[in-house]
């Protein structure tokens, strides 16, 4: 493959039809191979880690006594019904979406919100770089240590608590991760504190590219400051917007270790999400079959998702 | 009030908002900092000490001197270092294909490897299982190295498709009419000159597998074989919690990420949010 030459024509000719014809000799026939070639490491692995596994992943959903005993069973449709039929799927799904939904729109707004008073120009460069490095922070930690410190904060006899009964906000220490009444929303603002930076820095690029000129024609034609962020700013940044939210949502509602290692999707499943629901069925219940057609269902939301960002990012192209 | 008057105000009102929005970011990690210089019997002393009242590097030494501990960190080095690399490898030859050649079923694949990005690592882990254990590699270094990539590689090819888009076809032509081939304008002239796309990559990539938890949980089994993800896990005994040591673990864990941040901040911030801003 090292000795074939570059195609005598490798400029864009349409989806490779025109390639093809091209190549009527045993040469032409080689080089056509060329590209095949290249890709051949990565069509490989994308075949075994990628289409193997998701036509197991429905075969199992689709049978029983899978993977841990050796007689599989055809029986059809009836894990997804178990599934559908089932309180704590729909339990896990909703919290998924509250989950998920209010931790989007939490991002969204923070990050705008850091990145324009990062943007801003009343301050001078260096101030804004330092407080740039500290807002970044919880972006540079890894899920597992994010839960272990919130886990430590959150504690009843931790730091948090502490402060809020000093201050007077909290009567009595708060079992913040432990209660069935505040896990999810706990668990939801870890997330929070987790995810803003992603939007931030990306909304603060996005700002960054704004031209200038807007800005002063806007006031050189008296627009208030609400105007000339609801009129120039929101718009330009819209498509940055749309994509980050698609793509953190479809981030969200697949998050695990966060869960996992605060609450474990207690107390009383009230932070149980699909992907929780998904591995527990699985991997303490051993119930391979039922959890497989539950990992095909948060497939297909996932597709979905993906169907719209895709659409969205085809949009700006 | 004058136009100063009011800039200085808007100054002031500027640098509160933002320190309430610093203390938010940053008094975590400082809570965390300070904890791993505590004795464990001082992390719920009260009141709680943002100094800690008796400093001490024990969390620290007892990562140090405790095996099993500093594996931890060899591996996640190990696996993650191995991911980059053939990530970088797979990736560039890929991309190589996707941005210089036109071939039949070129837009299925490119499909393909964009949605392969938002398949559910729950969906995969299923039958990774499976197919892991059927393939002999249920608790190995092989297992987690390929089962990473598959995070890895769509955006790595993605992202150094369009590095390489960007660079003029004439390089190659030229490579071409010096009587070298494919391979060598791949490696002698597009590589060389992509080392920036590569970094960001590569930083990308690192950290994803640095990460990664679902995995490394399900796939690896005994002590030997766990990732710092799960190694501060594991430190949530079943007696007693050593949360100095999850402190100090979990600094030391953020070492690498931190470093490349600090030295590669552009290519950093280049690779984390390319998906989201388009030029």
């Amino acid at each position: 493959m090292s000795t074939t030459t570059l195609p005598a024509r490798a400029k864009r000719t349409g989806p490779g039809g025109s390639r093809v014809q091209a190549t009527g000799s045993k040469k032409g026939l080689a080089k056509a191979l060329v590209p095949f070639g290249y890709l051949s490491p990565t069509v490989v692995l994308l075949t075994v880690l990628m289409v193997i596994p998701i036509v197991m992943v429905v075969g199992y959903s689709l049978m029983d006594n899978v993977i841990m005993k050796k007689n599989p069973q055809f029986v059809g449709f009836k894990h997804y019904s178990d599934i559908l039929t089932s309180d704590s799927f729909w339990t896990a799904a909703t919290n998924t979406l509250f989950f998920t939904g209010v931790s989007v729109v939490a991002h969204l707004v923070l990050g705008l919100a850091f990145a324009m008073m990062l943007n801003s120009e009343l301050l001078g460069h260096r101030v804004k770089a330092i407080f740039r490095t500290i807002y970044v922070l919880p972006w540079l930690f890894t899920v597992a240590i994010i839960a272990v410190l919130w886990r430590l904060l959150l504690e009843p006899n931790g730091v948090i608590n502490y402060l809020l009964t000093a201050s007077q906000l909290a009567g009595s220490q708060i079992e913040w991760l432990g209660s069935p009444d505040t896990a999810l929303f706990a668990v939801t603002f870890i997330n929070i504190w987790s995810g803003y930076p992603f939007y931030m820095t990306s909304l603060l690029a996005g700002l960054q590219g704004i031209p200038g000129e807007y800005y002063e024609a806007a006031q050189v034609d008296g627009a208030s400051a609400w105007q000339r962020f609801t009129r120039i700013t929101l718009p330009q940044l819209k498509p940055i917007i749309i994509s980050m939210a698609l793509l953190d949502f479809i981030w969200t509602t697949q998050q695990f270790a966060l869960i996992w290692m605060t609450t474990g999707g207690g107390p009383l499943g009230t932070t149980e999400m699909l992907s929780t629901f998904t591995y527990k069925l699985a991997f303490t219940k051993y119930q391979f079959g039922t959890a497989s057609a539950a990992a095909v269902i948060v497939l297909v939301i996932s597709m979905v998702l993906a169907f719209f960002y895709v659409r969205a990012q085809k949009a700006r192209d | 009030m004058t136009k100063a008057q009011t800039r200085m105000l808007a100054r002031t009102g500027l640098v509160i908002a933002l320190l309430i929005g610093a203390v938010f970011a940053g008094a975590p990690v400082l809570w965390m900092l300070s904890s791993s210089f505590k004795p464990n019997t001082d992390i719920f002393q009260f009141p709680p000490h943002l100094i800690p009242t008796t400093f001490t590097f024990d969390a620290y030494t007892a990562i140090f001197t405790d095996p099993t501990k500093v594996r931890f960190f060899l591996n996640s080095y190990f696996v993650s270092l191995s991911v980059t690399a053939l990530t970088l490898l797979v990736g560039i030859l890929a991309a190589f294909a996707l941005s210089r050649y036109e071939f039949p079923f070129k837009k299925i694949l490119n499909m393909i490897i964009v949605s392969v990005q938002a398949v559910p690592p729950i969906t995969l882990l299923i039958p990774y299982f499976g197919l892991i254990v059927f393939l002999g590699l249920y608790n190995s270094y092989a297992g987690l190295i390929l089962t990473y990539l598959v995070f890895t590689l769509p955006y790595a090819i993605i992202m150094l498709t369009g590095y390489f888009n960007t660079l003029p076809r004439e390089l190659d032509e030229a490579v071409k009419v010096d009587g070298g081939s494919s391979w060598t304008a791949l490696w002698r002239v597009l590589v060389p000159i992509s080392i920036p796309g590569l970094v960001s990559v590569g930083i990308y990539t690192f950290m994803i597998a640095w990460n990664e938890y679902l995995f490394a949980l399900t796939l690896t089994k005994t002590p030997e074989m766990r990732t710092v993800p799960i190694g501060i896990q594991l430190l949530m005994g079943q007696h007693s919690y050593e949360w100095n040591q999850m402190m100090s673990m979990s600094i030391l864990g953020s070492i690498p990420i931190m470093l490349l941040f600090l030295f590669f901040q552009r290519y950093f911030i280049g690779g984390m949010t390319a998906g989201a801003v388009k030029n």
